[in-house]
């Protein structure tokens, strides 16, 4: 492996010429201007982003994003694969910080709280910011053990019991507890791709998050498993802000309440979702939402 | 609950919950023990390449001043007083071979016989006829074999007859030793290895010049000796260690990558085929002194083969070596995109054609670089060798792999046990040094080799 | 020469065969309407199989019985009083003839009988070569013209040809199997004359190792307890284990979790580099530099060391094994899903935490097999031992006294001596039998749980 490494760049450097130019290099878009529609009645902003630019190396992924995500809602990001929306949506509980090389500029704030601050744990933010993946990523342990691993750590729970309704609570919130109530101790790979995704977002839950996000939920799974999902999306609305990477038009016209369409590592438009999928602002939107290009 | 100081909350809404209170309650102690962790981790690291480091630093520090030995310059005259025999035998035309050799062999004798320690004592005393010298001193001091040395001189050339000639002499080892400082100098006269002549003489000739610190070419000249220590070297165990190599690399090898090919490629997958996987795994893990028990049992008591001859060796080592290579080679088919079959297949090509026509060139830098490690193993590897006889003391050079010999790391072992500890250590680490860079050579050419396979590929 | 005037046949009969069957196919490709089934050069390698087979066999055969032939053949030339004579005068008389056949001569005068003896050796020498190198040529001829007669437009040459190939990979692939049954077989063929010196129990159960050696007569062989041996193993390897498993691990879990990737390059080479140096430079280091420095430590802090004992032994193995640890531990815990990772991470655990109680419960299994191989490693490890362990083959508990271990006492027992008769070098192999069984039990264990292991993630 080691003798390899240093071939293949060498290798890649000799290619990129001939190849064709990456767009979103070419296409510096540093005028360019979001195209911005606010809600008929505004709601409380939980995060506001400004001027987000994320680094991948020396290459650029994302463009000076500005945003705002309100609470109680479903936010839904939107657009064709590489286009950087799930590069923003790690940035909001600054998970591009394990990627190696990774560098974000500008500012991203909580509740008012600079997320970038180098004062700030990253450990707490993310206990208040959590995260659902696109493949669901249950902990090789028991069902109950992984619901626990979050209080757990985070020393959340006083007491057995305490502990115990936390799970509960967490699984039922997940709409997974009656499924899983007579088999908490076996363990949750063991479960559908689903249940699974559910046992994820119980997990997500037992720490009580502010914010949720959530990285292309239901790629993974069945319609009938992504019907649940939506479903329970849906009723976590009420508590949480909750923020959708998704791939689907469908879902997030179905899910959510505002949309956010990204291109390029640029954020293209972003309003109501109704708005959105009826009548967007913009040219480009128009053409991904009615399949001319993604 | 006390309010941490970690981290001021600006949003006092969120501050009040009380999963966050607990949670920054908890961040102190969490980022200690990530602290701690993390320590751990980069001391192991550390500590290991630490070792590393050290490991190698002791043996240069050992090793490398082994590399020089002193050398004593003298005039050697060949005295026909002491020198008294006939001329060299010549063949005549009405002789046969076996009677030539016989007279040559008989005039070599008799030149054998003649004192020689004369000759030697004789040229160092005329250096310092100051010096009260009895002839043990003198041969305390040069060693042993240089008188053999300056016979094949004579025999080479009979004409040196009655001339004098300028000669190196190699030092003894205990002359090395005590010049090199490895003798504590302190310790009483009687208890030193080298009588008191010969230490005053040998620190003279140093100050002056007339002994200097040469390359130790004996190393890599001659075969190991016991009376002579300071002419000791590795030229046998090396000649050794290269046929046995020789015979890994034509035994191992092609049988190695024929039965991975076959295992992978052709095989239909069943339970034998599961229990020759599980058997090769197994084979790879064996001790190595199982594969010398192997050898001992059915090479040498059962097939005869010769005792302490780099061919038990070699098969030996190329049982042990074969399962690495299987192993890395079918790792290296594995990793061939089933693309490529498929590509090969679609044009009707056979199976057969498919393996070595398109998938076999693919993974040549893969059996090439397990090749290397595995033949690099082998030469470092001395248990299987100790118990087919290869730890025998030879002194001649192993002509072909039917003879006698011992290999580099068996050489390592019989200096590491010698008795003079203080000469035989640094030369032990010498001989270690010359072992690592044979590997390392091996590794180096594993690398270049790679990257141009790759380059072509 | 003789050697080389059979390969210069054996090349130029694979050259010629090679060749006739590529022109005989071209001819018939040439003159028949039929498309042929397989390529001339198919054809070609057809042809010097049927060829080269035959001739080789033959050469084969007269390589292995030549030698008795012409031995019994000299024997017959030889006066009977000679031949039923003293064995060494026998032996002399027959390098005589020997030396007179090759037309080297011999010192003193030679007998008549030895003359005319040699002189027939030599002619019969010439013979029976000229008339093996005959039979393998016409055979090898005969199957050339067999062949050259079956090239047909339908013949299947390729798959003929493939078919062969095809048996050469597998009876390659067989050898390995052969290894491990001839491994199995010589220990237990010894091991078993062995327990018919020395009663099993005694043997296994033995608590006191002293072989008498092999001079001393009168059927007392002494004693043959394999627990001191066995006690001593386990002892050195624990303390290498206790010195590998941390420092290997830990180093594993720094390098794959948090090193940055430039420390990686070149930390991870670095440490591999333990793992190519020949244990007997281990033995060479704990004998010279650890053992010194571990007595002078003892004597620091009141303790006595012995500078060859179990422990100097334990911790030079154990540095051998660090890399050994660590390599396989990286490798398995790399293959923990990245995925598993980002979900403990996203939630607001450490690093640490995450490692903790998620990669290495996901990975434990792994580990575990990666330890149990590194532990058989350590049982069969030779040098260091036999170099720094003291050789002292005594039941004690104190690690700082010189110790013995199995394999050193197999080194002990047959080093220098192949003298298969007798218990003191048959124990050889019972103490073999035991470290085989041993370490192949851990291996299937391992090897089995990290199979296992990895299906789990592919």
């Amino acid at each position: 492996m080691m003798f390899n490494a240093p071939e293949t760049q060498k290798m890649n450097a000799n290619v990129a010429p001939v190849s064709i130019p990456d767009p979103a290099s070419v296409a510096l878009p540093k005028t360019f201007q979001t195209v911005r529609t606010p809600d008929p009645e505004p709601r409380q902003v939980r995060v506001h982003a400004k001027d987000v630019s994320v680094f991948y190396g020396p290459k650029q992924a994302l463009f000076d994003v500005s945003i705002d995500i309100p609470e109680k809602a479903v936010t839904a990001f939107i657009g064709p694969s590489g286009c950087g929306k799930s590069t923003f949506l790690r940035c909001l509980n600054r998970m591009n910080d394990t990627i190696e090389g990774a560098r974000v500029s500008g500012t991203i704030q909580l509740d008012g709280e600079d997320l970038y601050d180098p004062k700030l744990d990253v450990v707490e933010l993310r206990a208040r910011i959590g995260m659902v993946f696109q493949k669901p990523n249950p902990f090789p342990k028991t069902i109950f053990e992984n619901v626990a691993y979050g209080p757990r750590i985070h020393g959340l729970a006083t007491s057995k019991t305490d502990l115990e309704q936390i799970v509960v609570e967490s699984l039922q919130k997940a709409s997974l507890f009656n499924e899983v109530k007579d088999r908490l101790h076996e363990v949750g790979t063991g479960l559908s791709g689903g249940q699974q995704q559910r046992l994820c977002i119980a997990r997500a839950i037992a720490v009580s998050p502010e914010v949720i996000l959530m990285d292309e939920p239901c790629s993974a799974l069945d319609p009938i498993a992504t019907a649940k999902i939506e479903e329970l999306i849906d009723e976590l609305r009420a508590n949480y802000t909750i923020v959708i990477v998704t791939h689907s038009m469908q879902q997030a016209a179905r899910v959510s309440q505002r949309t956010a369409f990204f291109h390029l590592g640029i954020l293209v438009e972003e309003g109501p979702t109704e708005m959105m999928f009826t009548s967007p602002a913009e040219k480009r939107t128009q053409d991904y939402i009615t399949g001319r290009f993604g | 609950m006390t309010v941490s100081a970690v981290s001021s909350p600006k949003s006092s809404a969120a501050a009040s919950s009380p999963n966050r209170s607990r949670i920054q309650a908890s961040l102190k102690r969490r980022r200690g023990a990530e602290t701690r962790f993390r320590f751990y981790g980069i001391a192991s690291v550390t500590i290991a390449i630490g070792f590393v480091l050290f490991l190698f630093g002791t043996i240069l520090h050992d090793g490398v001043p082994a590399f020089w030995q002193p050398v004593v310059k003298v005039d050697v005259t060949f005295d026909p007083a002491v020198i008294k025999v006939e001329p060299k035998p010549v063949q005549q035309p009405d002789q046969s071979p076996a009677a030539f050799q016989r007279a040559n062999l008989d005039w070599q004798r008799k030149v054998s016989l003649l004192n020689w320690n004369r000759i030697v004592e004789n040229s160092v005393r005329a250096e310092a006829p100051d010096i009260q010298m009895t002839p043990r001193d003198i041969q305390a001091m040069i060693s042993q074999n240089e008188r053999y040395r300056l016979r094949n001189m004579f025999i080479e050339n009979p004409d040196l007859l009655g001339k004098t000639v300028p000669v190196e002499l190699l030092a003894s080892a205990n002359v090395d030793v005590w010049l090199k400082g490895d003798i504590d100098r302190s310790i009483a006269s009687d208890r030193q290895q080298l009588p008191e002549a010969a230490r005053t003489l040998a620190d003279r000739f140093y100050e002056d010049g007339r002994i200097r610190m040469a390359f130790a070419s004996v190393l890599f000249t001659n075969t190991d000796s016991r009376n002579a220590p300071a002419e000791a070297g590795l030229l046998g165990a090396f000649i050794g260690s290269l046929y046995m190599m020789i015979i890994v690399i034509v035994l191992a090898v092609p049988v190695g990558v024929a039965s991975a090919i076959y295992l992978e490629e052709f095989a239909p997958k069943n339970r034998l085929t599961d229990l020759i996987e599980v058997n090769i795994n197994n084979l790879a893990a064996v001790p190595s002194i199982v594969f010398g028990l192997l050898g001992a049992a059915v090479f040498i008591n059962y097939f005869h083969l010769p005792l302490s001859a780099p061919l038990a060796g070699g098969l030996v080592l190329s049982l042990m070596t074969l399962p690495t290579v299987i192993i890395a080679t079918r790792a290296a088919l594995r990793a061939v995109p089933p693309s490529l079959r498929q590509a090969a297949l679609g044009l009707g090509a056979s199976r057969t054609q498919t393996v070595f026509h398109h998938v076999l060139p693919v993974t040549y830098p893969g059996i090439l670089t397990a090749t290397i490690i595995g033949v690099a193993q082998a030469i470092g590897e001395t248990a299987p060798l100790l118990l087919i006889g290869m730890n025998a003391f030879v002194t001649s050079l192993p002509v072909s792999p039917l003879d006698q010999s011992t290999a580099l790391p068996v050489q390592i072992f019989l200096w590491e046990g010698n008795e003079n500890r203080n000469y035989f250590e640094p030369k032990t680490a010498a001989a270690i040094i010359i072992l690592l860079t044979v590997m390392l050579a091996l590794n180096a050419i594993a690398i270049v080799l790679r990257s141009r396979f790759e380059r072509r590929a | 020469m003789n050697s080389l005037v059979v390969a210069a046949l054996l090349l130029l009969l694979l050259a010629a065969s090679y060749q006739i069957g590529l022109s005989r196919s071209r001819a018939v490709a040439g003159s028949s309407t039929l498309k042929m089934h397989s390529r001339p050069n198919y054809h070609g390698m057809m042809v010097a199989l049927w060829c080269l087979v035959p001739a080789l066999a033959i050469l084969l055969v007269w390589f292995f019985v030549g030698d008795d032939v012409v031995r019994t053949y000299t024997l017959s030339l030889l006066p009977p009083e000679v031949v039923n004579g003293d064995a060494t005068q026998l032996r002399d008389a027959l390098r005589r003839v020997e030396q007179i056949s090759t037309g080297y001569g011999v010192v003193g005068d030679a007998q008549p009988y030895e003359n005319a003896a040699g002189q027939s050796l030599h002619e019969f020498r010439l013979l029976t070569f000229w008339a093996t190198v005959a039979v393998a040529a016409g055979l090898g001829i005969i199957g050339l013209l067999v062949m050259r007669a079956r090239i047909a437009p339908r013949l299947r040459a390729r798959n003929e040809f493939e078919a062969v190939v095809k048996v050469l990979l597998a009876i390659c692939s067989g050898i390995a199997i052969l290894t491990t049954v001839g491994i199995i077989a010589s220990l237990l063929r010894e091991a078993l004359h062995f327990f018919s010196f020395i009663s099993p129990m005694d043997f296994f159960f033995g608590t006191v190792w002293a072989p008498r050696f092999s001079a001393t007569a009168g059927g007392d062989y002494g004693q043959y307890g394999l627990l001191p041996l066995l006690w001593g193993t386990i002892m050195v390897s624990t303390i290498a284990m206790l010195v590998a498993i941390p420092l290997g691990l830990m180093s594993a879990i720094y390098l794959a979790e948090y090193a940055p990737r430039k420390v990686r390059a070149f930390a991870k080479p670095a440490i591999e580099i333990l793992a190519g140096i020949p244990s007997i430079i281990y033995g060479f280091f704990a004998l010279v530099t650890l053992g010194p420095a571990l007595a002078a430590l003892g004597g620091m802090i009141g303790v006595p060391i012995r500078a060859t004992s179990a422990l100097t032994a334990g911790i030079a193995m154990g540095i051998m094994i660090i890399p050994f640890v660590s390599s396989l531990s990286d490798d398995i815990i790399t293959q923990v899903p990245g995925a598993m990772r980002d979900g403990s991470l996203g939630m607001g655990a450490t690093k640490s935490e995450t490692i903790r109680r998620v990669v290495l419960p996901a990975a434990l299994p792994g580990i575990v097999g990666a330890f149990l191989l590194a532990v058989s490693k350590a049982f069969g490890e030779t040098m260091i031992v036999v170099l720094a362990a003291g050789n002292a083959p005594i039941l004690r508990f104190n690690p700082f006294e010189a110790t013995s271990t199995v394999t050193v006492s197999i080194v002990n027992q047959l080093t220098g001596d192949t003298n298969f008769a007798s218990p003191q070098s048959l124990v050889a192999f019972a103490l073999g039998l035991t470290l085989f069984a041993m370490t192949l039990c851990l291996n299937v264990i391992a090897l089995y749980v990290v199979r296992k292991y990895r299906e789990q993630y592919e």
